[in-house]
């Protein structure tokens, strides 16, 4: 996590044109994965990626592990309805009641192509930085404490993401 | 075909597919010297387009592609 962390420091002086911005609003693994080999892909390039997590990609950074307490009626509804982090989810077509998201996955393994738990742990290996939208974890009644370890992870606004938009060249919205 | 290339590192990348030929390769270059030369194999057809579009952004070379079958060998100098 440590070379991670070093070089993560030192591409974050790149310019505009070396930099991408991933909003990731959809929680479905379909896109998500689509997300993940962008922003992995970028890091090898030798990018400085922020993936800026919003709305229904929000929980894709749960914690399954983990549990909180102290939640008001509609934070344990949505908590108890949304996926618990990348291992959850489902395809945004032929999920057919879970059989299709099954049979995707399988295939995946079979055609040896990365797990979303592998490239959210390829991602942190890789120094790419992760952002949660603070708006989304509140609105969902997500808390801090049932989300994943992650190196550097910052919880933010509009405004944070915006700056990182600002100074670079691409942004994806996902 | 490549005896006047001086290889330093071997990476089998077979089977792997997009984004994992670019991802390791990114990562294996950084373990040897600039100057050095790694051979890479992959069975990813995607990689003719993206080891090439790899290293001119990253900033390396790619000084030799041959393919053998299904298997692609690129030597990728490190440059950067």
């Amino acid at each position: 996590m440590k070379e991670g962390k070093e070089k993560n420091l030192e591409k974050q002086g790149a310019g505009p044109e070396n930099r991408l911005v991933l909003i990731c609003f959809s929680g479905d693994l379909d896109k998500a994965l689509a997300a993940f080999v962008i922003a992995t892909g970028a890091a090898a390039m030798g990018m400085d990626v922020v993936m800026f997590f919003t709305f229904w990609g929000t929980p894709l950074l749960r914690d399954k592990k983990k549990k909180v307490g102290g939640k008001d009626l509609m934070g344990k509804m949505f908590g108890a309805m949304l996926p618990k982090g990348v291992s959850k989810v489902k395809l945004s077509q032929m999920n057919m009641g879970g059989m299709g998201t099954a049979m995707m996955k399988s295939l995946m393994k079979k055609k040896n192509v990365a797990s979303l738990e592998d490239m959210l742990a390829l991602a942190a290996e890789m120094g790419v930085r992760i952002f949660i939208c603070e708006m989304s974890m509140d609105l969902m009644g997500f808390k801090r404490e049932e989300m994943i370890d992650y190196p550097d992870m910052i919880f933010c606004g509009v405004a944070k993401m915006l700056e990182e938009a600002q100074n670079s060249k691409i942004q994806f919205f996902i | 075909m490549s005896a006047d290339i001086k290889v330093d590192k071997v990476m089998d990348l077979k089977g792997m597919p997009c984004p994992m030929p670019v991802v390791k390769v990114s990562k294996g270059i950084k373990e040897i010297e600039v100057g050095q030369v790694i051979e890479a194999h992959t069975t990813d057809p995607g990689a003719l387009a993206d080891f090439p579009a790899w290293a001119r952004m990253s900033g390396n070379e790619i000084l030799k592609t041959d393919q053998d079958g299904d298997v692609i060998k690129f030597y990728i100098k490190r440059k950067a």
